[in-house]
């Protein structure tokens, strides 16, 4: 059975740690680094293989720096 | 972290489904970390991408926090004087009747300084779309009282909150310019959650398919945060705007198609 599987790309050096994003995923798949980007801004990273490329993170986004990936998959 | 789960075999152009889009100057936003502007900045874009509008399309740019629009929005866009963006709007449909025009006002350039030029296009009924930022208090100048500053919120102007005996009440602009027989469009939205965005995204689509019937001002009010002005994380911003702001400015559209829509929401008391 074929199941739909996303991925996301954050441009980190654009994230501006506001955690909007994290607020509107249904599966938790975004969190906070401790690390900070070169403004100084703790950035949003991919922590879990759960996407499913809803688009809720990127469409909230003020800043748009989330691109979404969506393809079936066949499940092993 | 994030290579541990990047999944390499659908990162492919083809599978892409969302990105910023090209309209966008790809230069950093000016903004708070989040804030609505940036949102409402993209679905704009994006609406125009998607209608093809890009060489047709001129925007009139305010005073405050989205002053700097001309430098993010890769259309025509001129800058107004304070407050006075309907007013160039105004001659630019005028001057150039098949072209698209919008502004794009906060809540002290349109509903302050601005209420005179705003109330008298939408009188007029000049056929252009306004965008109206509504976040209840000065943002770019430091949080100070607005004329939207809701009664009993704290600014730095009115650091024991905004006493109604002598500052006043909130002035609801959507409201007002419904009731103007010039307008043909009018609706308030917000850009905190993503259905919310995905309202909005509509609603500016129909203004601007309004435009082109010239039917009338389409105006577009977005209840937004400001989290530097009310001193709170954006994630606390957007929870507080739900309970508060909302109340007062319910969300919904009020006028469509040049007919008044009876408000289902609740008033506050003040």
């Amino acid at each position: 059975m074929a199941k739909i599987k996303g991925d996301i790309v954050i441009n980190v050096e654009r994230c501006k740690g506001c955690e909007v994003c994290i607020a509107s995923c249904p599966f938790s798949t975004i969190a906070m680094t401790k690390e900070v980007n070169g403004k100084g801004y703790h950035y949003a990273v991919k922590v879990n293989d759960d996407c499913t490329g809803c688009m809720n993170c990127a469409i909230v986004c003020p800043d748009g720096v989330i691109t979404v990936y969506r393809a079936k998959v066949m499940a092993e | 972290m994030e290579e541990q789960f990047a999944k390499l075999d659908i990162r492919k152009n083809e599978n892409i489904v969302y990105k910023r889009t090209d309209l966008l100057v790809d230069r950093p936003l000016s903004y708070c970390p989040g804030c609505g502007h940036g949102t409402v900045h993209r679905m704009l874009m994006e609406t125009l991408e998607e209608m093809g509008l890009q060489d047709k399309t001129i925007g009139v740019s305010p005073v405050g926090c989205s002053v700097l629009a001309y430098d993010f929005m890769n259309i025509d866009m001129l800058g107004a004087a304070h407050g006075r963006a309907p007013a160039l709007a105004t001659a630019i449909k005028r001057m150039w009747p098949d072209r698209f025009v919008f502004t794009y006002q906060g809540d002290g350039d349109l509903a302050a300084i601005g209420t005179a030029e705003t109330i008298h296009a939408c009188n007029r009924g000049e056929h252009f779309t306004m965008i109206f930022i509504n976040n209840g208090i000065y943002g770019m100048t430091g949080g100070q009282m607005a004329p939207t500053t809701l009664p009993n919120m704290r600014t730095s102007t009115s650091p024991y909150g905004r006493d109604t005996n002598i500052m006043g009440f909130p002035l609801k602009m959507t409201e007002l310019v419904a009731q103007l027989p010039g307008t043909y469009y009018v609706t308030r939205q917000a850009v905190h959650t993503p259905s919310a965005v995905r309202k909005t995204k509509k609603a500016i689509r129909k203004a601007f398919e309004n435009q082109k019937n010239k039917t009338g001002i389409s105006f577009i009010e977005v209840v937004s945060n400001c989290n530097s002005g009310w001193k709170m994380t954006p994630v606390q911003s957007n929870k507080w705007m739900e309970e508060n702001m909302f109340p007062f400015y319910p969300l919904g559209d009020i006028k469509i198609d040049g007919v008044l829509v009876t408000p289902k929401a609740e008033t506050v008391k003040v």
